[in-house]
């Protein structure tokens, strides 16, 4: 099997996938190798001194949710002793927003890969403002995890257990038709996400009160369905990764401090360089000075052909490429020189419903010096400030290189 | 005085771009000398020796994009830096069309783009041209490579990779073609009709199709095949496909073969191919015969084979412009000083062929490109007797224009010719079409004025010979060109070849005397070698070729006027230039 023929195997399974949300559980029961003192986190692996502020204040605010300190000073004491593991989301199935924290006793989401079989988990989205995934842990912050956990979380497992599940190839199908991209954009996906759930959560028999207040979570986060998204991109590119041979990227993830790629003919190596400062829009008061380097796993969205990939599909939100809509459409025309197929699922109404350039080939990247497009938001450098603004970012070109330096080095092995 | 320079790391523009950038920056007030060129050693060779080079572009890359401009003040400099570096923006910013949605970055998004597709023109730097010119044939399309500087091996290669598909590959260094009408490259817009044209010659190409039009009659098809095709090593592979398809093409029924001469074997396999076809070949191996044989016309000039193919498409004699200038009356009034013949020449191959009918005049000629190695001038830049020179040829041409689109170095040149008391008669090649100085004429005819009034001024008659290549319908005018240079006082002639009798005749009736050079006669060589397949080719020549252009954007503006479908490719070198990744690169087949 030559590259070309190991990469259309690699598309063939990102385009067979069929990920489907089936349910809630919490991180320990679920997630594999989950543990108390395991914390995941957003991106390639990293140690505590090289993290950045909000993925700190993330893990602080982890240790505290999870009862392992009482405030930020026992908790950095804890991990200063070495009673605390991190690992990257994707090393256990998951991937999380932002500064991606996950711990054991926090719900996720699983979606399951009916095609292949396998699952993906990611949390539940904790909305606007000041939350954990931008490194707050004040208590209103863990007051909102808690309720996330004990009231949220059983409606919304007990609603989809109902509901059969989410079709969720489904669902980011048609929210590219209603002018989401699926990464910076879920307005109209988490609309569907509330509308296929709400008869079924009222089904639940929760209390009335439970009801409205789940309800109204869904109403008023638009971000609602960026998470299920997610852990749907993951179980797909993971179906894609490990075919020897294929230079296909199955993960983009940063940690706030470093950008990774991983490539699906060449294992379990990360690929790293120290993530770009992203450029966009910034809420008023802050300024691109008060930016955070590129952080979270959401990038998966990228790396299975939306988000920035599909920007075409969304005009309300080209502003944040700087401008106007015929932009969004060259940011997508862009990313099919990059790329090995079109996904005919997702289909963008605004390039006469070509399908989402799918398959980022590191070949393709080094070649025409065409880096990927990431559709972003922007956190703040301190802990705890939470979003500033929303833009536009792209990996390092050393991650591309240093990959296809390695999957040489490989070939020539045999 | 200060000189400022800033290094863009891997920032790469063409260099014809960086060339017209660099000529408007140099003319910025307050701005003395400017430098806009890419990191390469011959480029930043060129800079040391102005004195241009400053440690930090010292340290440049060949994709790093130097600015450097040498400035009366400090203002001046940044001002002229600030201003190149907004040119160069503008040019990446604009968009060809105010239609064109996108540029595409790689072929196979051009492709997309462009529907039926069948024509890769490709004018990137020559070390990325053949990485350039193999995908276009893997993606099944014809060839046409501007580039020059393309090593032989890879010519070699890419011709049997497009023989093997059955595609056409002409070049690399083909300037010129013509295919179902459309004027690709430096090209005339010329009448279409049934005289089929291939030549490895460009400018020939030129000459000759338009010469054609001037005689009412038309052109099918001219195909170049790049100037080393004819060699011993390359054996051919073009001229016999091209040979082979206009033979089989309906609207060619006259053929045309243009070379200087090739090499002997080569050119046995040529002539037998051409006699075997059914249609009349008009061959000119410019300074050298063919045998007389059934089918086959020999011409002793460019001129010569438009007018047998004239005369053998429409059964009669062309009837031409014409402008009468009497060599004795000219000679006459030259100051006993003056008999040596000056050529300055912007085609490669009118200047070749200057050199083979001058010497019938006036003896051995001097030259850059010397017909006899002999006959090589020390410097190119200083003449001595009678010299004809290739001003298009490298030593004029590295870090500069082609003085087809920049007659600076020429007009110099001319000027200081005009000083000299032996110069009997300057011949000065002017060439219109696309992808040539949108007017020459505005720049050359006072700089002829000026050169004749300085000799005038010393007591001396110059006589300013030009030959004018071109068409009424190219777009800068053939009629206007002329009556410009007509009243500078040049004497315009309608072919290379009557400007050079006419200039060499002057120069003999100031006393030169001519030998006459006994022309090598080319062999027929029968063999039994079966006809290229062209089934493929055929359809290129069936309708408009439908073209992705990669390199010059001028090639994309210049089909755009002519209504050709083409799609403009956004090139960049491949991994930003870097060596060790492109040789990855193709390890693993990207």
């Amino acid at each position: 099997m030559d590259i070309d023929q190991a990469n259309q195997l690699a598309v063939e399974r990102i385009l067979q996938s069929q990920p489907v949300l089936i349910g809630v559980a919490r991180a320990g029961e679920v997630i594999p190798g989950m543990h108390k003192n395991l914390i995941l986190h957003a991106g390639p692996p990293i140690d505590w001194p090289r993290m950045s502020g909000p993925l700190r204040g993330a893990v602080i605010g982890g240790l505290i949710f999870e009862g392992l300190a009482r405030d930020e000073r026992e908790a950095v004491a804890l991990i200063e002793r070495g009673e605390v593991t991190f690992a990257p989301c994707h090393h256990h199935q998951a991937v999380g927003p932002m500064a991606g924290v996950t711990t054991a006793s926090m719900p996720v989401y699983i979606v399951e890969n009916k095609t292949f079989g396998n699952c993906a988990f990611s949390g539940l989205n904790e909305g606007y403002g000041k939350v954990l995934r931008y490194g707050a842990y004040s208590e209103d912050v863990l007051a909102r995890l808690r309720w996330l956990r004990d009231v949220c979380a059983p409606i919304l497992g007990k609603a989809l257990e109902l509901a059969g599940g989410v079709d969720m190839k489904t669902l980011i199908a048609q929210q590219l038709q209603m002018g989401d991209e699926g990464h910076n954009r879920n307005k109209a996906g988490s609309s569907l996400f509330a509308r296929l759930l709400a008869p079924h959560i009222v089904r639940t028999g929760a209390k009335t009160e439970d009801v409205a207040a789940v309800l109204t979570y869904l109403a008023e986060n638009d971000l609602a369905v960026l998470n299920p998204v997610m852990a749907a991109c993951k179980a797909t590119m993971d179906a894609a990764h490990g075919i020897e041979g294929s230079t296909v990227v199955t993960c983009m993830a940063r940690n706030g401090t470093d950008f990774g790629i991983r490539v699906s003919g060449l294992g379990d190596t990360w690929f790293t360089a120290p993530a770009e400062i992203p450029v966009g829009l910034f809420f008023p008061g802050f300024r691109q000075e008060d930016a955070n380097p590129d952080i979270g796993d959401s990038t998966i969205t990228e790396t299975a052909g939306i988000g920035a990939f599909a920007m075409a599909a969304a005009p309300a939100i080209v502003k944040f490429v700087g401008g106007t809509p015929q932009m969004a459409l060259e940011s997508t025309l862009e990313m099919y020189e990059i790329t090995v197929a079109e996904n005919p699922h997702f289909t963008i109404p605004q390039l006469d419903f070509r399908g989402t350039p799918t398959g980022i080939d590191i070949r393709k990247v080094v070649k025409t010096g065409i880096t990927p497009r990431v559709n972003t938001g922007i956190a703040h450098r301190q802990p705890g400030i939470g979003q500033i603004g929303a833009g536009l970012v792209r990996p390092p070109m050393v991650c591309f290189e240093e990959a296809l330096r390695a999957f040489a080095a490989r070939i020539a092995m045999g | 005085m200060v000189v400022r320079s800033l290094v863009k790391p891997s920032t790469y523009f063409d260099s014809v771009t960086l060339m017209l950038v660099q000529r408007e920056v140099r003319e910025l007030p307050g701005v003395h000398e400017a430098g806009v060129v890419m990191g390469t050693e011959v480029n930043k060779q060129l800079l040391r020796d102005a004195g241009l080079l400053l440690p930090e572009a010292e340290a440049a890359k060949p994709d790093d994009l130097i600015l450097v401009v040498r400035a009366e003040s400090e203002e001046a400099a940044a001002r002229a830096l600030a201003h190149a570096e907004e040119l160069l923006l503008e040019r990446h910013r604009a968009p060809l069309l105010p239609t064109e949605a996108y540029r595409p970055k790689t072929l196979s998004s051009a492709l997309r783009m462009l529907e039926g597709a069948n024509l890769a023109l490709i004018s990137v730097p020559g070390r990325f041209a053949g990485g350039v010119a193999r995908d276009a044939l893997q993606a099944g399309l014809h060839v046409m490579l501007f580039s020059d500087n393309v090593p032989m091996e890879e010519e070699i290669e890419l011709k049997r990779l497009a023989a093997s598909q059955g595609l056409l590959l002409m070049g690399p260094d083909c300037g010129t073609a013509i295919l179902g009408g459309a004027a690709l490259g430096f090209a005339n817009r010329v009448r279409r009709g049934s005289i089929g044209i291939v030549g490895a010659a460009g400018t020939g190409i030129q000459e000759v199709a338009s010469l054609i039009h001037h005689a009412g009659a038309g052109i099918s098809h001219a195909i170049g095949t790049g100037g080393r095709d004819l060699s011993t090593a390359v054996g051919g592979v073009t001229a016999m496909q091209a040979l082979t398809a206009l033979a089989a093409d309906p609207s060619t029924r006259v053929i045309v073969f243009l070379s200087k001469p090739p090499a002997p074997e080569v050119a046995g396999r040529i002539l037998h191919l051409a006699r075997t076809i059914p249609k009349p070949v008009v061959v000119d191996f410019i300074g050298a015969r063919i045998p007389a044989e059934e089918g086959l016309y020999g011409a002793e000039t460019l001129e010569d084979a438009a007018r047998i193919a004239v005369e053998l498409a429409t059964g009669s004699s062309p009837r031409w412009p014409e402008w009468i200038a009497l060599p004795a009356q000219e000679a006459t009034r030259l100051a006993p000083s003056q008999k040596y013949v000056r050529g300055l020449y912007s085609g490669g191959t009118l200047c070749y062929e200057a050199l083979v009918l001058l010497e019938q005049y006036v003896g051995p000629v001097f030259s850059n490109t010397p017909l006899d190695p002999l006959m090589r001038l020390e410097s190119p830049h200083h003449s001595r007797d009678h010299t004809v020179i290739d001003m298009g040829s490298d030593e004029f041409t590295v870090g500069r224009l082609h003085p087809m689109l920049d007659p600076e170095l020429r007009i110099q040149r001319l000027l200081r010719e005009a000083e000299d008391p032996q110069v009997a008669v300057i011949l000065l090649d002017v060439v219109l079409g696309y992808g040539a100085h949108p007017d020459p004429a505005r720049d050359l005819a006072p700089a002829i004025r000026e050169a004749r009034a300085r000799a005038q001024a010393r007591g001396r008659w110059l006589p300013v010979v030009v030959p004018v290549v071109g068409t009424d319908e190219d777009p800068q005018g053939y009629q206007s060109q002329v009556q410009m240079l007509v009243e500078a006082g040049a004497l315009v002639q309608r072919s290379n070849a009557q400007a050079v009798r006419l200039a060499g005749l002057i120069a003999e009736a100031a006393g030169s005397r001519g030998s006459p050079r006994l022309l090598a006669e080319m062999p027929v060589t029968p063999m039994e070698e079966p006809p290229p397949d062209v089934r493929r080719i055929l359809p290129l020549l069936a309708s408009s070729p439908r073209v992705v252009n990669v390199g010059l954007e001028g090639f994309t503006q210049s089909l755009v006027s002519q209504g050709v479908p083409v799609i403009h490719m956004d090139w960049r070198p491949p991994a930003g230039g870097k060596k060790e990744l492109i040789d990855l690169l193709d390890k693993l087949n990207a």
